[in-house]
């Protein structure tokens, strides 16, 4: 009885950690990407961080501004890394390679959260960047270990969990054009409805509100609890974890079911 | 008998008020080189892509080596191969890894996975490539490493979507070589469509035309020739069948009879 329900549960698992092996493969060849991507995190906290936190405008409780922002930063960069991951999916279409895999006996789940984590991997080079910024800017970082690998977690989360969001829309949408479209409209309201550059304190009800049901919120939360020395949780880091995990299983059962539109 | 590895029934799939495949029925025997061919948007991709369980069809079933597509879409996937039209290996990833990823997705014995690679990279003439980058490769060394790929679990059926199409005539050859070596050795049921008669004439064992999503004939390519009586070639009995699509009308037999008898004659 145990072995029918475990058997495909390893073969899943396995196969996830095949897609994205080999997702990661494709990394070594070319990885002028990487550098490219440390680029954004890099203008947000010296120009943006640095003018914001001499005006003084933003009130964070008892931490700098720019301590404050430095978790929000990874966050977003690594909203924005994931958000447009699901493009490689639709040339992929172009090609052949979905419809080939597609016809390979590989679960549709194991297909998408593959893609998902493997996102998820890459984008932990962002958050070398944002640490040594922060470094370089005199942000107080917490160096424990437990705190480091909850950090490392939540960035490998986070970017599986918008990485396959996008996969999801790339499956509706299809077409690179309205790809584009659909990934620009949706980064800016997640980034600004949410806690990455300052506290939903300050914003009026609706926003708080809608800040509150956007995942990226809690991402923020969980690394500003374990990026920063001495700061506290919101939320508390079960919630945070409970929050991208259920999401993510959601977003990886929406990509499963509407995977195979793309081969048609 | 031969055993039966392919049996259509009554396939059908609608998209909207249009009928891309109608009420399609055919066998296909064990080890059979088989060929669909007609004129654009006649239906065989989309034949293909029911076949391969990519497309659930709207009505009918058919079974590829004793899975139905419809409830046992697993193991079909696990029976099959399949080479798209499109280029369907990436060119960002070694030939050697291409194949590899394959191997683990269709679970090959962990042992085996090396060997088999490499067996499959020799017998597709690839083996001084396959550390080398795919975006490096010629057309022919991607279509061949495709069929590699599509072949390292042995399937019982092979599903081809215009295997050659933009290849140079020796590239062309170079791979009809290889699928037909994979007849001979493993005994590989093949499946395609062409648009290139003398390939149908040349490899298959028998050929079906299909027509605006219905199948208009079905045999050997010199039973199909003498069904239109003496001195015809196959591409008498294409233009017969399959003609010109935008043409279709009532008329359209005898204008294509008419064309094929001016062929013949002029």
């Amino acid at each position: 009885m145990t072995a029918a329900f475990i058997r495909p549960l390893t073969g899943f698992v396995e196969k996830t950690f095949v897609i994205a092996e080999f997702e990661l493969r494709k990394l070594r060849h070319d990885f002028t990407e990487l550098i490219t991507r440390a680029l954004q995190p890099a203008l947000w906290l010296l120009i943006f961080g640095q003018v914001f936190a001499r005006s003084g405008a933003i009130h964070t409780g008892g931490i700098p501004y720019l301590d404050f922002i430095a978790p929000g930063i990874l966050a977003q960069s690594v909203l924005f890394v994931a958000i447009f991951y699901g493009i490689n999916v639709i040339w992929e279409r172009d090609l052949g390679i979905v419809q080939k895999f597609l016809a390979s006996p590989t679960p549709r789940a194991a297909l998408v959260l593959g893609k998902g984590f493997s996102a998820g991997v890459r984008t932990l080079s962002q958050a070398v960047i944002v640490y040594s910024l922060s470094l370089l800017l005199g942000v107080k970082l917490n160096w424990a270990p437990p705190a480091l690998l909850n950090v490392l977690v939540t960035v490998i989360l986070a970017a599986t969990l918008f990485s396959t969001f996008s996969l999801v829309i790339a499956c509706i949408v299809k077409t690179r054009e309205r790809f584009m479209g659909v990934g620009q409209v949706l980064t800016m309201p997640l980034f600004f409805a949410s806690n990455a550059i300052y506290p939903t304190d300050i914003m009026p009800g609706w926003l708080k509100l809608v800040s509150h049901l956007n995942p990226l919120t809690y991402v923020v939360d969980a690394l500003r609890t374990c990026m920063l020395a001495g700061s506290t949780s919101d939320f508390g880091l079960t919630v945070d974890y409970v929050v991208m995990l259920a999401t993510t299983t959601v977003l990886v059962l929406m990509g499963a079911k509407l995977y195979p539109r793309l081969a048609t | 008998m031969a055993e039966v590895v392919l049996e259509i029934n009554n396939l059908t799939r609608r998209f909207g008020a249009f009928t891309a495949v109608d009420k399609l029925t055919l066998s296909v025997n064990a080890s059979e080189v088989f060929s669909l061919l007609g004129s654009n948007g006649a239906g065989k991709t989309t034949t293909i892509k029911m076949l391969t369980t990519l497309l659930p069809p709207t009505s009918g079933e058919a079974r590829v080596a004793g899975f139905s597509i419809i409830t046992q879409a697993v193991g079909v996937r696990r029976a099959i191969g399949y080479v798209p039209q499109a280029v369907s290996v990436d060119g960002s990833l070694t030939g050697y890894e291409n194949l590899l990823i394959f191997a683990k997705l269709y679970d090959l014995p962990h042992r085996e996975q090396k060997g088999r690679i490499k067996e499959a990279l020799e017998f597709m003439n690839l083996t001084a490539d396959g550390g080398r980058l795919v975006s490096e490769y010629s057309g022919g060394m991607v279509r061949r490493l495709e069929i590699a790929q599509s072949t390292l679990h042995r399937p019982k059926v092979l599903f081809l979507d215009e295997p050659t199409v933009g290849l140079d005539p020796i590239a062309r050859d170079a791979v009809w070589k290889h699928l037909m070596d994979l007849r001979t050795n493993y005994g590989t049921t093949l499946f395609f469509t062409t648009h290139y008669l003398e390939e149908a004439e040349s490899h298959c064992d028998r050929i079906a035309i299909m027509h605006q999503g219905k199948l208009d004939a079905l045999g050997t390519c010199k039973e199909l020739e003498a069904s239109l009586g003496p001195g015809h070639t196959l591409n008498d009995v294409f233009v017969h069948y399959a003609g010109n699509a935008l043409d279709a009308g009532n008329n359209f037999r005898a204008v294509s009879a008419e064309r094929a008898t001016a062929g013949r004659l002029g």
